[in-house]
C-alpha cells in the first residue's frame, strides 16, 4: 500500500515540475543568503575577538558556511533533475542518481536541524566567553605598553562607546582595578601614596571611569571623576543622577547583539528546513 | 558631404537596432545608479544638517535625482524607438520626437556634466557653510534646556567621535566658548568666580575639552582638563602631546568626507555621460539609416546613416536660414499692412531731409 499515493496525469506532472523548479531555485538563493551570513557572523566574532579572549568558538559560522555551499549545489542539480524529469531520455540517465540524492538531502536536512539547535544552545557559550573576557580586558585596560596587549584599551574604549556600555555588569566593575598605567602617576603625590597603600596588593584605586563611559545624551558634562562623592561636583546626587554615564553593563550589551544574530539565523535555518 | 557616413545593410541595420536596445537598457540602470547616487548623497547631507548653516550644497544630489529620473524615462523612449524601428509601419510616428529626444538626451550629458563641475567648485561654499554651522553648534553646546537647541551636546558628541574630530578648526575653539551650562556651576565657589570675572562677557571659560574629543587609541587615559597646564598632570607636555585628544578640525573632517563621496563618485558619472553619448550616436545612425532604408525602392538594401546629413557649416547656414524663415513667416501679414505706412514715411524722410538747409561750412 503506498503511503500518501496521488494522481498525477501529464498537465499536472508538467505543472508539478516547473513548481519544484522554481522552488529548488529558490532554496539556491536561501543558501546564498545563509552562506554571506554565516561569513557575516565570522567576521563579526573576529572584529570582538579580544574581548572575548581569542578563545570564542567559530563552530556555529563555519557550519553555517559549510551549508550555505551545500545548499546551493545539492538545489542546483535538483533544478537540473526537474528541468529533465519531462525528458524521457534525460531521465532515464538521472534515475540511479535519485535514490543517492533523496539519502543525501535528508541528511542535509539532519545537518540543518542540528545547526538550529546549536545556534540556539551556543549562545550559552558566547555569554560565558564574554564573561571572561571582558574581565580581562578591564584588569589589561592600562597595559598599553605591554606587546599582545597594546590595543586593549582601544577596543574597550570603542566596545563601550559602539554598544554604549560601561564595565562587565556595571560601570562599578572599573572601581576595582587600576585602570591608570603606572607611567602616568606621580609616586611622589601624597594622594598616590594614600590610595596605592589603602588595600592590600597596593593598586591605585579610585571612583572613576574612562571617557568611554560617558553618556553624550546627558545634558550635563559628563562626570567621570568622584562619581560616588556628592561634594564634589556642584548639585550632583550619584544615587539619582541617571544620564551621565552609560548603565547597561558590556557583557549584556554584546551578548543581545550577539543573540539577536544567532536568533534570527536560527529563524531563517528553521524555514530552510520547512523549504526542503 | 554628410558628416561620418557609414554603410548599412539590412544585417547591420538589424544587428544595430539590437545592440542599441541593449544599450538603452543599459543606460536606463545607469539612470537608476545616478538616481540612487543622488539620494544616498542626499540623505548623508540632511542627517548632518545641524552643523551646515546653508542648503547650497543640496543643489548637487538634486540634480543627480533628477537627471536620473529623467535618463530613465529617455531611455525607455529609447529602447521602444529600437523596438519599432524595424517595422516600417510604426516607425514614421517616431520622427517627431526624435527630434525632441536628442535635445533632451543632451541636455542631460550637459547637466551630468555640469554636477561633476558643481562638485568641485561648492567645495568652498561647503566650507564656509560648515563653519559657521559648527561654530553655532559649539556656542550653544551647552544650551540643554533651551528648547529647540537641547540636542545641540549630543550631536556635536556624537559628531566628534563619529568623525574623529574636535571643534571647528582644533580643539583650542573649546576654550573660547563657555561649554558648561550656568546650572553645573557652583557661584560661590572662589575659583568659578575668578574665571567669570576674567573676562569681559562674563563666561566661564577654561582650558577643558569635552569628553567627546577624547581618542581612544591614546595610550594613557583621556586628559581633557588643564591641558595648557604641564604641571596639572604628571608627565605631561602640552606641546608635545600628540594622541590624547583629536587632532583634526571638525570642519577639515566634514568636508574631506563630503569630497570624498563626492570625488569616488565622479568616475561612475562620467562613465554614464560616455553611455549616454553612444546612445545619442547610435540612435541617430539608426534613424538615418532606416529613413533611407524606408526612401530606397529595395528596403532590404543598402542605406547610408549619418549624423548630420551635410556637413557642420552647411547644416548650420541651413538651421539659421529655416530659423528665420519661420520669424519672417511670423511678420508677413502685418509687414505687408506697415509696408505701405513704412514706404510713406520713408518718402517723408527723404523730403525732410532735402527741406533742411545745409550745415553752415
Amino acid at each position: 500500500m503506498p503511503f500518501l499515493s496521488q494522481k498525477f496525469n501529464l498537465q499536472k506532472r508538467v505543472k508539478l515540475a516547473q513548481g519544484l523548479w522554481m522552488l529548488y531555485w529558490l532554496a539556491v538563493i536561501v543558501g546564498i543568503i545563509l552562506f554571506s551570513l554565516g561569513i557575516f557572523f565570522k567576521i563579526e566574532l573576529r572584529k570582538r575577538s579580544e574581548i572575548m579572549d581569542n578563545n570564542e568558538s567559530h563552530l556555529v559560522p563555519n557550519l553555517l558556511i559549510l551549508v550555505g555551499m551545500l545548499s546551493c549545489g545539492l538545489n542546483a542539480f535538483g533544478g537540473k533533475l526537474c528541468h529533465d524529469s519531462l525528458d524521457p531520455q534525460k531521465f532515464s540517465k538521472m534515475k540511479p542518481m535519485l535514490r543517492p540524492y533523496m539519502l543525501l538531502c535528508c541528511g542535509f536536512n539532519a545537518l540543518l536541524l542540528l545547526l538550529v539547535l546549536l545556534s540556539f544552545l551556543m549562545q550559552f557559550a558566547v555569554y560565558l566567553t564574554l564573561a571572561e573576557g571582558l574581565k580581562n580586558a578591564i584588569r589589561f585596560y592600562k597595559d598599553t605598553d605591554t606587546p599582545g596587549r597594546c590595543f586593549m584599551k582601544r577596543t574597550l574604549d570603542m566596545t563601550q562607546i559602539e554598544f554604549r556600555c560601561c564595565g562587565n555588569n556595571n560601570f562599578r566593575d572599573w572601581f576595582e582595578v587600576q585602570w591608570i598605567s603606572n607611567r602616568y602617576l606621580d609616586m611622589s603625590n601624597d594622594v598616590v601614596k594614600d590610595r596605592v597603600l589603602s588595600n592590600v596588593e597596593g593598586k591605585y584605586l579610585m571612583d572613576s571611569v574612562p571617557f568611554s563611559c560617558c553618556n553624550p545624551g546627558s545634558p550635563r558634562p559628563c562626570i567621570q571623576h568622584h562619581l560616588t562623592n556628592n561634594s564634589a561636583h556642584y548639585d550632583y546626587d550619584h544615587r539619582t543622577e541617571e544620564l551621565n554615564i552609560w548603565n547597561r553593563g558590556c557583557r549584556q550589551a554584546v551578548f543581545s547583539y550577539y543573540s539577536g544574530i544567532m536568533n534570527s539565523i536560527g529563524a531563517l535555518l528553521i524555514f530552510t528546513i520547512i523549504l526542503e | 558631404m554628410a558628416l561620418l557616413k557609414i554603410k548599412f545593410s539590412q544585417q547591420r541595420r538589424v544587428r544595430l537596432a539590437q545592440g542599441l536596445w541593449l544599450l538603452s537598457w543599459l543606460a536606463v540602470m545607469c539612470g537608476a545608479f545616478i538616481f540612487c547616487l543622488g539620494v544616498y548623497l542626499k540623505i548623508e547631507l540632511l542627517r548632518r544638517d545641524e552643523v551646515m548653516e546653508n542648503t547650497e550644497i543640496h543643489v548637487v544630489p538634486n540634480l543627480l535625482m533628477l537627471v536620473g529620473l529623467a535618463s530613465i524615462g529617455a531611455n525607455w523612449v529609447a529602447s521602444r524607438v529600437c523596438q519599432d524601428s524595424l517595422d516600417a509601419s510604426r516607425f514614421p510616428r517616431w520622427k517627431v520626437l526624435l527630434l525632441g529626444w536628442y535635445a533632451v538626451a543632451a541636455l542631460l550629458c550637459c547637466l551630468l556634466l555640469a554636477v561633476v563641475v558643481l562638485s568641485y567648485v561648492l567645495q568652498g561654499r561647503l566650507e564656509e557653510s560648515l563653519k559657521v554651522g559648527l561654530r553655532n553648534g559649539i556656542r550653544f553646546y551647552k544650551d540643554t534646556d533651551v528648547p529647540g537647541r537641547c540636542f545641540q551636546k549630543e550631536t556635536i558628541d556624537r559628531l566628534q567621535m563619529e568623525f574623529r574630530c574636535c571643534g571647528n578648526n582644533n580643539f583650542k575653539d573649546w576654550f573660547e566658548v563657555q561649554w558648561v551650562s550656568n546650572r553645573y556651576l557652583d557661584f560661590t565657589s572662589q575659583e568659578v568666580k575668578d574665571r567669570i570675572r576674567s573676562n569681559v562677557d562674563g563666561r566661564y571659560l577654561l582650558d577643558g575639552v569635552p569628553f567627546s574629543c577624547c581618542n581612544p587609541a591614546s595610550p594613557r587615559p583621556c586628559l581633557q582638563n588643564q591641558l595648557t597646564d604641564s604641571r596639572a598632570h604628571y608627565n605631561y607636555e602640552y606641546q608635545s602631546e600628540e594622541l590624547n585628544l583629536y587632532s583634526r578640525g571638525c570642519r577639515q573632517a566634514l568636508t574631506d568626507y563630503y569630497m570624498g563621496l563626492m570625488n569616488s563618485t565622479g568616475p561612475g558619472v562620467l562613465s554614464v555621460i560616455l553611455i549616454q553619448l553612444s546612445v545619442l550616436l547610435s540612435m541617430r545612425y539608426l534613424q538615418t539609416a532606416v529613413e533611407g532604408a524606408m526612401a530606397l525602392e529595395t528596403p532590404e538594401g543598402e542605406s547610408e546613416g549619418y549624423i548630420l546629413e551635410k556637413d557642420v557649416k552647411a547644416t548650420y547656414a541651413d538651421v539659421k536660414a529655416k530659423a528665420l524663415d519661420l520669424l519672417k513667416f511670423a511678420q508677413v501679414d502685418p509687414a505687408s499692412e506697415a509696408a505701405g505706412a513704412e514706404e510713406g514715411e520713408k518718402e517723408a524722410e527723404a523730403t525732410a531731409k532735402a527741406a533742411t538747409p545745409p550745415p553752415a561750412s
